[in-house]
C-alpha cells in the first residue's frame, strides 16, 4: 500500500497520523489529571474532615522498646560489661519554645553543670527534632522526687528510667573489651548496610571498639514495638499492642581479667602490649596494650578534655599496640628461623658453625653482639645465647623465598582472624612484597643482602604482637595452630543456649616431633641458662622462651648505649615464652616499647604472668584484689 | 570587536534554551526546593545537596540542549548495548540490597545501570525506527518490542518495579508514536487483561501485598499500609489551602516515611493544599503541553518519536508518583520530577529536558 504514494505523500501521511496520536496522548493526559485532581478533590475537600480528626486527635505511632544490650563476662563469670537502670533527666527540645530559659530554670531543681550543658548542645546539633535528649544522668532519688514536684513547671521535660553500659573494672583489658558510645552518621551507615535499621529505631548505643564492636548484633538483641496512639501533642494516650523485645546474647570470654589485671599492672607506667594465649584452643587469655583507657568515659558521649587527653597524648593509649602496632621481632625470631632450617633440611641440630664475631656479605660486615664472637655454635647455642652470625648464615643459606614460605605457613604478615576489627598485617617480607611496597622499579628489587638480617629478626620485618603470640602458641602446640579469639561462647539469654566459638584448629603445620622438641629443648635453656635464666631463677615450674631486642633506629658504626639515648629512640624489648613445658597451657609474646634489652624489661613481665597463672603467685608489689575494687 | 564578541557569546549560550520550558522546570524546581527544605530542615538539612543536585541537573540540561539531534541519535545503539550489558553485569555480580540486586560495583563507587536505560531504550529505539522510515513494515514494531522487552525484564527482575514501569513505559511511547497499529494496542490491552492472574502468581511477595494493600490499606496499617494511610490522612487534612510551609503535624512529626524522596508529595500536598496541588499539576500540564507541542512540531522522525516519548514519560513519572501517594496506584519508586529530593533522576530528568530543548531550537535553527 505504501509502495504505491509518492514518498512526499507517505511523509505527510505518517506526519498526519504522529499528530493525530500527539492529540490522543493529550487527552489522555488530560483525563489522568482529571482523575488525580478528583481524587485529591476527594480527600482534601469532600473527606477532610475525617482525615483532619484522624491526623490531630489520634495517631498511631510506634514506639520502639529498646532490648537489653547482652552482658560480657571472663572465663572466671567476673562481669567486664553490664547495664544498669538510672533515672536520666531528658528534654524534647521541639517542646520547648526558650532552651536557655528551661534549662536554667532546671538548673534550680537538679544539679546541673556546665559540662552536662556542653554535651546536651552537642547532642542537640545531632539530633532529630522529636527526640528526647538528656540534659542529665543518672539522677538521685532525692532529684528525681523534686523534679516530680515541680514537673508541671517544665512541659516537654521527662524523668526516664534508661539502661547505661557499664564497665565495672574500668580500664582492666579496655582495648579487648571496647566501648559503646553514640551513633553517628557512619555507624548508620554500617547499619542500613546490614539492613538493620527497623532493629536500631531507639538505639541509639553502638559498639565502637573490640569486643562490643564485634559482636554488636549479637550483643544488641532485637527491638520490641509499642504500638501506641498519641495526641497531636505527640503524647501517648493508650497503648494497643506490643512487641516484647528480645534482649542481646551474652559473650563469655576467654579473658582472665585477674591475669590480665596483673599482666597490666606489672607494665606500669611502661608502654607496650602482652598477648597471651592458651596454645590448645586459641581461647585469649590476656590482651595487654599498655597505657589503656577507661571505657566508661565514652558511654554518655565522652567530654571534650578527656577525649583531647586520651587522643593527643604522645603515649597513645587508644592505640592497640597488640593488634595496630608492628614491630621487628628481633631475635624472638630465631626459634623459628630454627625450627625453618631443620624443617627445610638447611640444618641439623648438632651441625656447629665457627662464629668470628660477623658475617661478611657483598662488601658488608654484619657484626653479632658479642664482640669476638660465640666460638663454635650449634642450634642449641645460638637459641640459649642468642647468636646472631648463626642466623646471618642461616638466612643466606636458606633464601628469602624458603624463609617467607615458612613464616607466612605460621602466620607472620597476616591478619590472625582475632575477633577485633581493624587489626593490622606487619610486614612479611620477600621479594613479592617488595615489588608491591614500591613504586619504583630500581627500589621493587630484592637484593641477596636484605635476606641476612631477616634472619635475626630485622629488616623489613615487622609483626604484630598478637601475630608472635600465635606463632610462639603454635610451636608449643606442636604445630597445631588456632585462630586466636576473645569470645569462648556465646549465650543466648533467652532459651539459655550456648554457641561455642569451635576451637577448630586453624592450620595442621606437620613438623617432625624431633623438630619441635629441639627448639622447646633450647627455649628452655634460654630460661634455665640463657639470656632469661635471670628472669626465670627459681621459678617453680618448666618454661621455655626467647628474648628479642629489636633496633628502633640503626646506629651507624657506633656502640648502643642505653643510658646515652633518649627514651623514645632506646631499642624495644621483646619476649616470647611458654610454660609448663611439657604441657603449655599458656604461650605469650610480650613487647616493652623503648625498653631496650628483652631479657632485662621484658622476660620478668613474662615470669610474673606465668608465676600468676601457673601458681597463682601474686608479683610484689602488686595488693591483693579486694572485691570492693571491682566496683 | 568586544561588543561582538559578547553578543555571539551571549547567542551561543542562549541559543539552545527553550525558554518556556526552562522557567517551567525552574518554577517547579523552586517549588520542590522548598518542600524539601519542609521535608528535611528539622533531620538532615538536605537544601544545599538539593541545590547542587539542581545545578547538575541544569548545566546536564545545557549541555545536552547543544547537541544536534542528529548527534544524539548516534547515542542510541551504543548507550542501548551498554546499559544492556551492565544489566546482565548487575544479574551476575550486582550487590544485593535490601533485598534488590540493582547496583554494581565499581570498587570506588556503585552505579545503578537501570537507569542509563531510562533515556537508552527510546533513545534506541527512535534511531531504530528512524533507520527504516518509510518503510516500516509489522515486524520492525516486532523487532522493537523485543528490544524493549530486553532491559524491560532484565530490570523487573532485579526486582526494581518502578524503573522497570519507566523504562517500559518510555520505549512504548516511542513504539506508540511510531504507529503500532490500534489493533494490536487493543489486542496487546486484552490479553494483559487475560494475562493479569498469571502476571499475579508471578509477582513478588512485596509487590503483591503493596497491590493488596492498595485495596484495602486497613489490613496491614504498621507495615505495607502504612505509606498509603500516612500519605492520605497528610494529604486530606491538609484540606483546601494547607497547613502552611513548615507547618504539616504528618511531616514534622515524622509520620510520612521517605518524605524528601518518593512521599515528597504528601508533604507539600499537607502544607499547601488542594490549591497547591493544583498548581503543581497546573506546571506539570504545561510542562507536558509544551513537550507535546516540540513532538508535534519536529522535523525529522527520530525527533518526533524522542520528545514524544520524553515528554509522556515525565507524565507518566508525575501520575504514577501522584498516584501512589494520593493512593489510588500501588507503591512503586518513582520520584516525582524536579520535586523529590535525589541526584540521579535529577540529571535523567534534566537530559530528558535537553533532548526536547535540543529537539525544539535545532528545528528553528535549520528553518533559518
Amino acid at each position: 500500500m505504501y509502495a504505491r504514494l509518492s514518498p512526499l505523500n507517505a511523509h505527510d501521511r505518517e506526519l498526519s497520523r504522529f499528530r493525530f496520536r500527539i492529540a490522543f496522548a493529550a487527552v489522555i493526559v488530560v483525563l489522568a489529571f482529571l482523575v488525580l485532581l478528583a481524587r485529591f478533590f476527594d480527600l482534601q475537600v469532600l473527606r477532610h474532615e475525617y482525615y483532619s480528626t484522624r491526623a490531630e486527635d489520634n495517631r498511631i505511632s510506634l514506639v520502639p522498646i529498646i532490648p537489653n544490650r547482652g552482658i560480657i563476662v571472663d572465663r572466671n563469670g567476673t562481669v567486664m560489661a553490664r547495664n544498669y537502670s538510672a533515672f536520666t533527666l531528658e528534654i524534647t527540645p521541639a517542646k520547648v519554645d526558650d532552651l536557655e530559659a528551661m534549662i536554667e530554670g532546671l538548673g534550680k531543681v537538679v544539679d546541673i553543670q556546665p559540662k552536662d550543658r556542653k554535651r546536651f548542645r552537642k547532642l542537640l546539633e545531632e539530633s532529630k527534632t522529636f527526640e528526647s535528649l538528656p540534659i542529665r544522668t543518672r539522677l538521685t532519688e532525692e532529684e528525681v522526687a523534686r523534679f516530680a514536684a515541680n514537673r508541671y513547671r517544665f512541659p516537654g521535660v521527662e524523668v526516664k528510667a534508661r539502661l547505661f553500659r557499664q564497665y565495672p573494672l574500668g580500664a582492666v583489658a579496655s582495648h579487648a573489651l571496647g566501648y559503646i558510645s553514640r551513633i553517628n552518621k557512619r555507624d548508620m551507615e554500617m547499619i542500613e548496610e546490614n539492613e538493620q535499621e527497623t532493629n536500631y529505631k531507639g538505639t541509639d548505643h553502638i559498639g565502637k571498639t573490640g569486643i562490643e564492636q564485634k559482636y554488636e548484633f549479637a550483643l544488641h538483641g532485637e527491638t520490641g514495638y509499642e504500638q501506641v496512639e498519641i495526641d497531636a501533642g505527640g503524647r501517648a494516650i493508650r497503648r494497643l499492642s506490643r512487641s516484647a523485645p528480645v534482649q542481646g546474647k551474652d559473650l563469655t570470654l576467654t579473658l582472665d581479667t585477674k591475669l590480665q589485671d596483673i599482666a597490666e599492672k606489672v607494665f606500669g607506667d611502661r608502654r607496650g602490649a602482652l598477648v597471651a594465649i592458651e596454645p590448645s584452643t586459641g581461647g585469649i587469655l590476656a590482651l595487654v596494650s599498655n597505657p589503656t583507657f577507661d571505657p566508661n568515659l565514652f558511654v554518655d558521649g565522652i567530654r571534650s578534655d578527656d577525649w583531647d587527653l586520651l587522643n593527643n597524648s604522645p603515649e597513645k593509649p587508644l592505640l592497640n599496640r597488640a593488634l595496630n602496632g608492628a614491630y621487628p621481632p628481633g631475635s624472638t625470631f630465631k626459634p623459628f628461623m630454627a625450627l625453618a632450617a631443620l624443617e627445610t633440611g638447611k640444618r641439623t641440630p648438632g651441625q656447629a658453625i665457627s662464629d668470628p664475631g660477623f658475617f661478611n656479605f657483598g662488601g658488608h660486615q654484619f657484626r653479632d653482639d658479642k664482640k669476638g664472637g660465640h666460638g663454635s655454635v650449634d642450634m642449641y647455642k645460638s637459641i640459649v645465647h642468642s647468636c646472631d652470625t648463626y642466623y646471618y648464615m642461616l638466612a643466606n643459606d636458606m633464601g628469602i623465598d624458603a624463609i617467607a614460605r615458612f613464616m607466612g605457613q605460621l602466620g607472620f604478615g597476616q591478619k590472625t582472624g582475632v575477633d577485633i576489627e581493624g587489626e593490622s598485617e606487619g610486614v612479611l617480607p620477600s621479594p613479592e612484597w617488595k615489588m608491591r611496597r614500591f613504586k619504583r622499579p630500581e627500589q621493587q628489587k630484592w637484593f641477596a643482602g636484605e635476606t641476612i638480617s631477616i634472619g635475626i629478626g630485622q629488616g623489613y620485618n615487622a609483626y604484630t604482637p598478637i601475630q608472635l603470640a600465635q606463632a610462639m602458641a603454635t610451636v608449643a602446640n606442636n604445630g597445631v595452630m588456632f585462630r586466636p579469639h576473645l569470645v569462648k561462647y556465646i549465650t543466648d539469654s533467652r532459651t539459655g543456649e550456648k554457641t561455642m566459638i569451635e576451637p577448630e584448629p586453624l592450620r595442621l603445620l606437620h613438623w617432625k616431633q624431633q623438630n619441635i622438641d629441639v627448639i622447646k629443648r633450647a627455649m628452655i635453656g634460654v630460661n634455665t641458662s640463657g639470656t632469661a635464666a635471670k628472669a626465670f631463677a627459681g621459678a617453680g615450674y618448666v618454661s621455655g622462651g626467647k628474648t628479642g631486642t629489636a633496633q628502633v633506629f640503626s646506629l651507624k658504626g657506633g656502640d648502643y648505649k642505653a643510658t646515652r639515648l633518649k627514651k623514645e629512640l632506646r631499642d624495644h624489648a621483646l619476649f616470647v615464652a611458654f610454660a609448663p613445658a611439657d604441657k603449655p597451657t599458656i604461650a605469650l609474646a610480650v613487647l616493652v616499647e623503648n625498653g631496650g634489652f628483652g631479657a632485662q624489661s621484658a622476660a620478668p613481665i613474662a615470669r610474673m604472668v606465668f608465676d600468676y597463672y601457673l601458681l597463682g603467685k601474686l608479683p610484689k608489689g602488686v595488693a591483693q584484689e579486694d572485691d570492693t575494687e571491682d566496683d | 570587536m568586544l561588543q561582538d564578541f559578547m553578543r555571539r557569546l551571549r547567542w551561543r549560550l542562549v541559543a539552545h534554551i527553550d525558554l518556556p520550558l526552562l522557567l517551567i522546570v525552574l518554577a517547579i524546581m523552586a517549588t520542590g526546593l522548598a518542600t524539601v527544605y519542609s521535608a528535611t530542615y528539622d533531620t538532615n538539612n538536605r537544601l544545599l545537596a538539593q541545590s547542587m543536585n539542581m545545578l547538575i541537573g541544569l548545566g546536564t540540561m545545557w549541555t545536552v540542549a547543544q547537541l544536534p539531534p542528529q548527534k544524539l541519535m548516534r547515542f542510541g545503539l551504543p548507550l542501548y548495548v551498554v546499559g544492556v550489558i551492565l544489566l546482565l553485569l548487575v544479574f551476575a555480580f550486582g550487590i544485593r540490597v535490601k533485598g534488590a540486586t540493582r547496583w554494581l560495583s565499581l570498587g570506588f563507587t556503585r552505579i545503578q545501570p537501570s537507569e542509563l536505560l531510562k533515556i537508552a531504550a527510546p533513545l534506541m529505539l527512535a534511531w531504530y525506527f528512524h533507520q527504516h522510515e518509510a518503510l516500516l513494515k509489522f515486524r520492525h514494531y516486532v523487532i522493537a518490542c523485543l528490544l524493549l522487552l530486553l532491559p524491560f525484564a532484565l530490570i523487573a527482575k532485579q526486582p526494581d518495579l518502578g524503573t522497570a514501569i519507566l523504562v517500559g513505559a518510555a520505549g512504548f511511547y516511542v513504539i506508540f508514536f511510531a504507529g503500532l497499529p490500534w489493533q494490536v494496542i487493543v489486542g496487546l490491552a486484552t490479553a494483559g487483561g487475560v494475562a493479569a492472574p498469571f502476571v499475579w502468581t508471578m509477582l513478588h511477595d512485596y509487590q503483591r501485598k503493596r497491590i493488596l494493600t492498595l485495596i484495602d490499606p486497613t489490613s496491614d496499617p504498621l507495615g505495607a499500609g502504612y505509606h498509603i494511610i500516612q500519605s492520605t490522612i497528610a494529604m486530606g487534612s491538609g484540606g483546601s489551602f494547607g497547613k502552611g510551609w513548615l507547618d504539616g503535624t504528618q511531616t514534622h512529626l515524622e509520620f510520612i516515611p521517605e518524605r524528601h524522596t518518593d512521599f515528597i508529595f504528601a508533604v507539600f500536598s499537607e502544607e499547601q493544599g488542594l490549591l497547591g496541588n493544583a498548581f503543581l499539576v497546573c506546571l506539570y500540564f504545561l510542562l507536558i503541553g509544551r513537550g507535546l507541542m516540540i513532538a508535534a512540531n519536529a522535523s525529522t522522525l527520530f525527533a518526533r518519536l524522542m520528545a514524544g516519548s520524553i515528554t509522556l514519560s515525565l507524565f507518566t513519572y508525575v501520575f504514577v508518583n501522584m498516584g501512589m501517594v494520593s493512593g489510588i496506584l500501588p507503591v512503586v519508586g518513582v520520584p516525582l520530577p524536579f520535586v523529590s529530593y535525589g541526584g540521579t533522576a535529577l540529571v535523567t530528568l534534566s537530559i530528558g529536558i535537553g533532548i526536547l530543548m535540543s529537539i525544539q531550537t535545532h528545528r528553528m535553527l535549520v528553518r533559518k
